[in-house]
């Protein structure tokens, strides 16, 4: 239960440091922060892009079921909200892999 | 003038939804990490440390044994870079919190409160009370069910059987419709997925993670080019 492992530890320390300096940043920065429109998009444009290139791999290079899965979430997250996209994706892999 | 414990009695009724609708992310959250490996302890202290849905969701996927540090810190510094924008905005509305207030406060910023803190600062002066009221149940809520989740995870079996192996992929590409800003958005989604599969196939993990990203970022850069007087107009 109370296991741990010193990489790991590592990691997570890591990941904290990192997330707690971009949360207290506005702290510096608040007041003085003057994007490009441009720059703007880009730093946007961050969530979906890092979120995309996590998942790409079990999306496009794992079988042809989570692929077309994958589209079905994509469509579904056009219209639902969010807890149902999830079930809907989920529940089309198991169904599309059931086919193989 | 209200009191403090108002203030904290608002910020709960205001953010319990969003409490209940991520204790089932909590919960799928604990039981991936720890089908990757991770003990119910890292799992406490990753979400009392990091508290970062998207960013840990991301780790748990990158995750293996020996953990690939580097690449962890990476995922989730992009991921979280948000963070940076949202405490610019958030922290002028913090004129009534003492420095210490600012300082650990700002520790649990996540989108859901971030997002109900400026809502509130539109009617109201945003107080301590309100956001640590807020902050409080939120976090506890997270810690509990993602240790809950990696302490009962392994008994369920195979992930794979219920498909939860692709609830991330779900998950993710659901998050992504949140972040949607047309035509933009399109692009970054198309040339990140694309950059990022070739990377995985071509070079292996956890390259696919920079690389997807970065051409991503290049590609709204570029398809933001045409658009950049419009954004500005909307903006405004």
């Amino acid at each position: 239960m109370m296991a741990f492992d010193s990489l790991n530890l590592l990691a997570i320390l890591g990941m904290a440091v990192v997330t707690y300096a971009t949360r207290v940043a506005g702290l510096a920065l608040a007041g003085r922060f003057d994007l490009s429109p441009r720059a703007q998009a880009a730093f946007d444009a961050i969530p979906p892009a890092v979120l995309i290139a996590v998942i790409a791999p079990s999306a496009l290079a794992t079988g042809w079921p989570e692929t077309a899965a994958a589209a079905v979430t994509a469509l579904a997250a056009t219209r639902l909200p969010f807890l149902a996209v999830v079930v809907v994706g989920v529940m089309a892999v198991v169904g599309l892999r059931a086919l193989t | 003038m209200s009191s403090a414990l108002d203030d904290a009695r608002t910020g709960f009724s205001d953010v319990w939804p969003a409490m209940l609708a991520a204790a089932p992310f909590a919960l799928l959250f604990g039981a991936l990490a720890a089908g990757k490996g991770l003990s119910p302890f890292e799992v406490f202290l990753m979400s009392a440390l990091v508290f970062a849905g998207g960013a840990q969701f991301a780790a748990v996927e990158l995750w293996a044994t020996p953990a690939p540090v580097a690449a962890l810190i990476f995922s989730t510094l992009l991921i979280n870079a948000r963070h940076v924008l949202m405490g610019t905005s958030l922290v002028p509305k913090l004129d009534g919190f003492a420095s210490w207030q600012k300082w650990l406060g700002l520790a649990y910023m996540a989108d859901e409160n971030w997002a109900l803190a400026e809502k509130r600062a539109r009617t109201h002066s945003l107080t301590p009370g309100y956001w640590f009221g807020m902050l409080i149940p939120f976090v506890a809520c997270w810690l509990m069910m993602t240790t809950l989740g990696a302490i009962v995870g392994p008994a369920l079996g195979d992930p794979r059987r219920f498909g939860a192996d692709f609830a991330f992929t779900a998950i993710f590409i659901a998050l992504t419709a949140a972040f949607w800003k047309g035509r933009v958005t399109a692009w970054t989604v198309g040339a990140a997925g694309i950059a990022s599969a070739l990377t995985y196939r071509l070079a292996g993990p956890p390259w696919h993670v920079l690389a997807g990203a970065l051409c991503g970022l290049a590609a709204a850069w570029l398809a933001a080019g045409g658009d950049a007087v419009v954004a500005t107009e909307e903006a405004a």
